[in-house]
């Protein structure tokens, strides 16, 4: 699969990439917000990183994109394919929706195309519209768009250059039940066709159900760490609560 | 070359956001307009006065001007966290700054285009035959304006009180600009029009140096 490709969610063929995490703290002034976190991800692996607000899941994810380095320690990734780029491709959908309110949708997804060097970028987005069902709102502004919408924008961009990597801070805000299950189906495929993934969560749901491992963060630690169905819906179950 | 490819497309992001809300440039062009008019009242705009004290008055209308276009440079991009976006998607993080820099120039060059013929109205100063001079004064200054006030717009956006805290910054780091560019602009509207070099090659070594510790550090200020 290359970065050319025509985005086919049902056909792709991603090549695999992992992350591994060593040692890695984070301190905001005398606050750690992460501490000696030691994390690897396999290349395939979908791993859910479950914790109370403040545990420290958002801060890991953002240093896995790079957005945030960290105070100490390292973060490698090992990835197929192309080796000319300084990490895999990396997928990020945050809190926020990062996408412009003043911009329509396609036109927010073909900014974020170019900036990416992606070869001709109109029909990508033109898949992709389609692909989270907003082909027919596609010229409207995305402050016009409900919470959901948004997220899904927010999605078509994040799955641009097909990432080896999908990095999701609590995925599911803001979607509708019907919408859950579609991000859950998205990802399911995306996950089938060998993209690592790496989602924050906040107890169980049709999204939870993908996960081959989970994560518990307390203050900025590990805490828990299993791959069981059991131990793992045991671990997102308590962090829901 | 990806940095000038990236900066184009975020330029047209910018001026496509900016167009199309007219926020920035409606409110720069409200303020100086109003700080035109108001001291246009308060003394006598004879031709000679106007001299004297236009090149100082219109410059300081530009620089407070250009410190609230400023203010919400990077702070747009925080609503919906899409700094973190175009971060990850371009390979050097200098085109984010480039492109706002590029806009805010234009923007604010733009603005002062459009307000010398009401000042020139106002205050009864030619500016028609050393259009050409202006012009490349009015360049420069917004330049040195635009860089260091990206620069420090970026640095602003993360901070606690970060509307008191671009000014504070801003306007003392300016002062060189400021009397720089409102030299050779009343050397410009003297009787005897002439350029003053020494002025527009200083203001051109302030714009490099800026640019080039913008072009270095650049990527810093955009960290979280």
């Amino acid at each position: 699969m290359t970065a050319a490709d025509p985005f086919q969610i049902n056909s792709l063929q991603i090549d695999g990439a992992g992350i591994r995490f060593t040692n890695i703290e984070k301190r905001y002034g005398g606050l750690f917000a992460l501490r000696r976190v030691s994390l690897d991800v396999a290349e395939g692996e979908c791993v859910a990183l479950a914790g109370r607000n403040g545990s420290g899941k958002t801060t890991l994810l953002r240093i896995a994109a790079k957005l945030v380095r960290p105070s100490s320690g390292e973060v490698q990734y090992t990835w197929q394919g192309d080796q000319d780029c300084a990490t895999p491709r990396t997928g990020f959908v945050a809190h926020a929706t990062m996408v412009y309110d003043e911009l329509t949708a396609e036109e927010n997804l073909l900014l974020f195309a170019r900036l990416l060097g992606i070869d001709a970028p109109a029909v990508l987005v033109d898949r992709l519209l389609d692909e989270v069902g907003l082909a027919e709102r596609r010229a409207s502004l995305v402050r016009t768009f409900s919470r959901g919408m948004r997220q899904r924008v927010a999605i078509a961009r994040a799955l641009l250059q097909q990432p080896q990597i999908l990095l999701l801070d609590e995925p599911s805000t803001g979607l509708d039940p019907e919408g859950v299950a579609w991000l859950a189906n998205t990802l399911r495929k995306l996950h089938d066709a060998g993209c690592t993934l790496l989602m924050s969560l906040h107890g169980e749901s049709p999204i939870s159900a993908l996960a081959t491992r989970a994560v518990r963060l307390d203050s900025g630690a590990i805490v828990a760490d299993a791959r069981g169905a059991a131990d793992i819906r045991g671990i997102l179950a308590f962090a829901g609560a | 070359m990806p940095l000038l490819a990236n900066t184009a497309v975020l330029l047209g992001k910018e001026l496509r956001t900016e167009f199309r809300s007219r926020e920035l440039l409606m409110t720069t062009v409200i303020f100086i307009l109003m700080v035109i008019v108001l001291f246009s009242f308060t003394f006598d705009p004879t031709s000679a006065e106007s001299r004297r004290f236009g090149a100082g008055l219109l410059w300081l209308a530009f620089l407070f001007a250009a410190s609230l276009m400023l203010q919400p440079c990077f702070l747009r991009e925080q609503n919906n966290d899409t700094l973190s976006a175009l971060r990850l998607a371009v390979s050097d993080p200098f085109a984010i700054l480039l492109a706002k820099l590029a806009a805010n120039t234009l923007f604010l060059l733009l603005t002062e285009l459009l307000m010398l013929p009401v000042f020139a109205v106002l205050y009864n100063v030619p500016v028609l035959p050393v259009f050409g001079q202006l012009l490349l004064v009015f360049f420069l200054g917004s330049l040195g304006v635009s860089v260091a006030g990206t620069a420090l717009s970026a640095i602003s956006a993360q901070a606690r009180m970060r509307e008191l805290l671009l000014p504070l910054l801003l306007l003392p780091l300016l002062t060189p600009v400021l009397v720089a560019s409102t030299q050779v602009t009343a050397s410009l509207l003297d009787v005897a029009p002439f350029v003053q070099w020494k002025g527009v090659g200083f203001l051109a070594v302030f714009d490099i140096v800026f640019l080039t510790a913008l072009w270095l550090f650049g990527e810093y200020l955009l960290e979280e």
